[in-house]
């Protein structure tokens, strides 16, 4: 048995270990980093698989995003008070649930084991095709050229979702602000580490979607790590969420599908086909359009986390 | 010249692997969040600057080298900040916090 | 010397899964935050170690990344854990 073997297996163990305890876990805070530590240990499986890309998403989103929002609401559920009876759910609807997740697994874990050595696969006609793009990852390939009309409608989701999450507001509080005012003396530590945090993880945020071209990155990693840069100036109190009738934010979050649509429809004009690109240009057009999906993930990302509007708009 | 580098790497990496353990040993043995805490950010934060330094000469270029003594240094800036707001939570709640 | 660096890899993580036993089901929450600590520093040096022995490429944007985002977890923890009309400064009660 290969050391290289016996790692993976540790590690497999280690997950299944970790992700068993995340179920059975007392209470829903101890889940939640049960769950947060299952996350960054599968970043570490997906650089097994070789997929760096979505290791990177993994660690980006897992950490940042929903673990500072899985946090939260643990946090803001045990503050409201304890659930009651008739909302736990009873053993035999639990004993269902993990039945129905085992048969899940098992047809999974058997279609894997069971796939040919060369399996049916369009890798090489992708990779074939690659240098037209004039792109080098072929994963951001897949995303924004061959299939982005799939990514365009992701992006859409991700709207749908902030709408979602505004509705939850009170009436009252409809195109208010999410989260607290800004303090005037914001608790000095985390204060400290926002502002030096900051601007490095804005650095490393643009890097990761600009880099996204020809090396494992992109627009989604890009993004999520410039929401979380944007979060913690907001956990830190150094400054508030916007209100969720500001003009620009909402110009914000779509700005990314508008975009990426337009570019799609005009590629009909251009280059005779929905989201095709005119040959020689596709590299330009490519960037243009995950620049603006980097800043309406971040965007949208930022404003998931932060919640419901819980405050009265101000005129 | 690459042994002498070889050498250096296992040192320093065999290191770090010593406090990552003496860490957990810490962990599992100090009576109090707070003195666990200590043993953690303390010793893991070293640990991995050990891996890191052991890993330099195999850095292909420069670069690849300041990538990772800025990971380092992004670590070691998390962790201090985590052990300060651990350690407040902690002193603010009491021990069973 | 790349089974070196694989079995360093292993050892870091046998560590990060005792201490997970120990800080997961420890008393409190500030324990349980602690996990989040310990796995991402134990993931980031064991991904280092991994891939300095496998050679897979961009995985220093992996660490950078979650080097960036180790403190998320404590930082919402410490956020959350403070109702909202609670004084944001403790500066004031140390001695």
């Amino acid at each position: 048995m290969s050391v290289l073997l016996a790692l993976d297996v540790g590690l497999a163990l280690l997950v299944f270990a970790v992700a068993a305890w995340t179920v059975f876990a007392p209470g829903a805070f101890a889940a939640t980093v049960g769950y947060v530590v299952y996350g960054l240990l599968l970043s570490l499986v997906w650089i097994r698989l070789f997929a760096v890309d979505v290791a990177l998403t993994e660690a980006a989103i897992g950490s940042g995003v929903t673990g500072v929002l899985l946090i939260g609401a643990a946090a803001r559920l045990r503050r409201a008070g304890t659930t009651t009876a008739e909302e736990t759910p009873s053993g035999s609807t639990r004993l269902f649930a993990a039945c129905l997740c085992l048969l899940v697994s098992a047809a999974l874990a058997g279609v894997v084991l069971l796939l040919p050595d060369q399996g049916p696969t369009l890798a090489p006609q992708a990779m074939e095709r690659l240098p037209e793009t004039g792109l080098g990852n072929p994963v951001t390939a897949v995303l924004i050229a061959y299939r982005s009309f799939d990514t365009v409608l992701e992006k859409v989701v991700l709207v749908l979702a902030v709408v979602g999450v505004w509705s939850l507001a009170a009436d009252r509080y409809w195109g208010g602000a999410p989260g607290e005012a800004r303090a005037e003396r914001p608790e000095p530590t985390l204060a400290f580490f926002a502002q030096v945090l900051a601007p490095v993880g804005i650095l490393v945020g643009v890097h990761v979607f600009w880099v996204g071209a020809d090396e494992p990155g992109g627009a989604f990693q890009g993004g999520a790590i410039l929401a979380a840069m944007w979060m913690i100036l907001m956990m830190a109190r150094l400054t508030e969420a916007p209100q969720s009738n500001a003009f620009w934010l909402r110009l914000a979050l779509i700005a990314g599908p508008v975009v990426f649509l337009a570019a799609g429809v005009a590629g009909v004009a251009v280059a005779g086909g929905f989201f095709a690109y005119p040959s020689g240009l596709a590299k330009p057009i490519i960037l243009f359009i995950e620049t603006f999906m980097t800043f309406t993930i971040a965007v949208t990302l930022a404003m998931l986390v932060a919640g419901p509007p819980r405050r009265e708009p101000r005129q | 010249m690459s042994l002498i580098l070889d050498l250096f790497s296992v040192a320093a990496i065999g290191a770090g692997v010593f406090f990552f353990l003496a860490g957990t040993v810490g962990l599992l043995r100090f009576p109090d969040p707070l003195s666990r805490l200590h043993a953690l950010t303390k010793a893991d934060n070293l640990g991995l600057g050990l891996v890191v330094l052991g890993l330099l000469p195999r850095a292909e270029s420069l670069l690849a080298a300041l990538m990772l003594v800025a990971v380092w240094a992004l670590v070691q800036l998390a962790g201090a900040t985590a052990s300060q707001l651990i350690g407040r939570a902690v002193r603010r709640k009491g021990p069973a916090a | 010397m790349s089974d070196f660096l694989l079995a360093t890899a292993g050892a870091i993580l046998f560590a990060v899964a005792v201490g997970l036993v120990r800080v997961l089901g420890g008393p409190g929450d500030a324990d349980r935050i602690m996990a989040a600590q310990l796995i991402g520093t134990g993931g980031i040096a064991s991904l280092l170690l991994i891939a300095a022995a496998t050679g897979a490429q961009g995985v220093d944007d992996v660490a950078l990344g979650l080097a960036i985002l180790a403190a998320f977890a404590s930082a919402a923890f410490v956020n959350s854990a403070a109702p909202a009309g609670e004084p944001a400064s403790n500066s004031g009660d140390d001695r």
